[in-house]
């Protein structure tokens, strides 16, 4: 089947909401496993990695869980198709890069994508929305559990399932979850939060994991250790710190409303007007003002506005999902002008925000009867 | 001081990590920088970058110029990729891997799941010797009654092993 079809439209994913989402935007739990027969992809010839897909692929498609998935070998997908998996969250970068010998299964749901010969042999991992790493971490398991039955996994008893990168070796588990933190990065506490989560062995990064910026505010918090703690340890350890940032977040929130509610105001009323507005808009500015607008809804600033229609915004902006509302080739430039206009039009229904109902008693003197200068310290 | 990524370029971006009692530092190009994605600081993980620098230097005081016999993969390939070659390669580099693994992780030995299959295996196994002395002293108390029993248990035993290791 064609990816296209085979894909929930992102207007239908972005409804997933889950427990947390104002600030949790989706868990994420992976397992790495190798098979004991076969070298590492990343040492192995390709002949090698292809009879390892071999083996692997039916053994994942049988499972009951994998029942009408989308399954296909990463030679057969076009560069936009693997794009859009990316940008989707559903592979890494790194997997969509890889061609023949290298292969996906996705379930029907888009809440278990198993990556086969990534950096390990099996990169199987389980998504939910909002925050659910239990949930997430029991659903990876239950497929781990029926895989092992069938294929003979690298492990040893002392140093447990066995990975390329010694970095995943143990456990083989990497818990994760995807943070908005608008109102940490704006009242300029982000740095010190991650440099609190860093101490605790947790890692965060940019939107596509490693090596990537953290566009639109959005960050990844995930464990670094894997080896020498139980898994449900791990799952326990990150949901507390997740609870400790989603709580430094509403408070930053409340803070910034108390004490620069003008800060907040131009900063997302700003940002409505031009994705609003623009004729022409980048994917990168585009995601940092939908942040914004995001924030804004959270603060109640757009009545009649779904948090939904962002978070379908952020993915429908991207290149490859641009790209493929088109036939033609479309240049970066070109792709900044439909951007544009797809903003504009889903855009037009959204009334201008709202700052009345919530902000609070105003100061003693009375703002200028002018309208507020256009800059800020920029 | 000269990149130690790509070992030509002048170094310009400066890391340093404190992990426990261990100081490990990194020094890259600023071309190099970027591709390993430090001119972000939010956005990438020290542990990463060590895992092909830091970590094949200490894997080669340790473990002199050994080849996997498995998989032919070197420590110079561990260098150049910060990633083994194969399961056997952690046999085989295992003395260097350690203090690696040290500064990695909460622990050196592995404390979560465990495949099913091996574990009734583990279990499995210990009954049998569990079995096997019982059965040898009442061979040597000429308890023949229970010798024979114990003999039907054993064979059980075998059995299901047997089952559990052919898949």
């Amino acid at each position: 089947m064609n990816l296209h079809e085979f894909l929930i439209s992102p207007d239908q994913a972005a409804q997933q909401q889950g427990p947390h989402s104002r600030i949790v935007m989706s868990s994420r739990v992976r397992l790495a496993r190798n098979l004991k027969a076969f070298a590492f992809p990343g040492w192995a010839k390709k002949a090698e990695r292809i009879r390892a897909l071999e083996s692997i692929r039916p053994a994942v498609e049988a499972l009951p869980q994998m029942a009408d998935s989308f399954a296909q070998s990463m030679d057969t997908l076009s560069q936009m198709d693997k794009q859009i998996l990316v940008e989707r969250h559903l592979i890494s970068r790194e997997h969509a890069a890889k061609s023949s010998g290298s292969g996906i299964v996705l379930n029907r749901e888009e809440t278990l994508c198993v990556m086969i010969n990534e950096e390990d042999h099996l990169r199987m991992q389980a998504l939910r929305p909002g925050l659910q790493l239990k949930q997430a971490w029991m659903a990876i398991d239950q497929v781990d559990s029926k895989l092992e039955r069938k294929l003979e996994y690298a492990f040893s008893p002392t140093l447990g399932y066995l990975t390329a990168c010694p970095t995943n070796l143990g456990t083989g588990i990497r818990v994760s979850a995807m943070l908005h933190l608008p109102g940490l990065v704006l009242g300029e506490q982000i740095n010190q939060i991650i440099q609190a989560v860093n101490k605790l062995g947790l890692a965060v990064r940019g939107l596509y994991g490693e090596g990537t910026e953290a566009l639109g505010n959005v960050f990844q918090v995930s464990n670094q250790r894997t080896l020498g703690e139980t898994e449900a340890e791990i799952v326990e350890r990150l949901s507390k710190v997740l609870a400790q940032i989603i709580d430094h977040e509403e408070n930053a929130r409340a803070m910034l409303l108390e004490k620069k509610p003008k800060v907040v105001y131009n900063n997302i009323g700003r940002a409505y007007g031009t994705l609003a507005n623009a004729h022409s808009i980048s994917s990168k500015e585009t995601m940092n003002l939908l942040s914004l607008m995001r924030l804004g809804v959270d603060l109640e600033m757009f009545p009649d506005l779904d948090r939904a229609l962002i978070d379908e915004l952020f993915v429908i902006t991207q290149p490859a999902h641009l790209q493929k509302q088109f036939t033609e080739k479309l240049g970066a430039d070109e792709r900044d002008l439909v951007r544009a206009d797809m903003l504009r039009e889903r855009l037009r229904n959204v009334r201008r925000p709202v700052t009345s109902p919530l902000a609070p008693a105003q100061p003693a003197s009375p703002p200028p009867p002018t309208t507020p200068p256009a800059k800020s310290d920029e | 001081m000269i990149c130690c990524y790509c070992k030509d370029k002048q170094a310009t971006v400066h890391l340093t990590q404190i992990a426990g009692e261990k100081m490990q530092k990194v020094d890259l190009c600023e071309e190099c920088a970027k591709k390993k994605g430090v001119n972000e600081p939010t956005a990438f993980a020290l542990a990463d970058l060590l895992c092909g620098l830091g970590a094949s230097t200490e894997m080669e005081q340790a473990s002199g110029e050994l080849r996997c016999p498995q998989c032919n993969f070197t420590q110079a390939d561990f260098k150049k990729a910060g990633r083994l070659g194969c399961a056997e390669c952690y046999k085989t580099f295992a003395d260097g891997l350690e203090g690696l693994l040290e500064t990695m992780h909460k622990g050196t030995k592995h404390v979560g799941k465990v495949p099913y299959a091996l574990q009734q295996t583990r279990e499995l196994n210990d009954r049998l010797r569990q079995l096997q002395k019982k059965l040898d002293k009442a061979v040597a108390d000429e308890s023949f009654e229970i010798a024979a029993q114990l003999r039907d248990e054993i064979k059980q035993t075998r059995e299901k092993l047997t089952e559990i290791s052919t898949p």
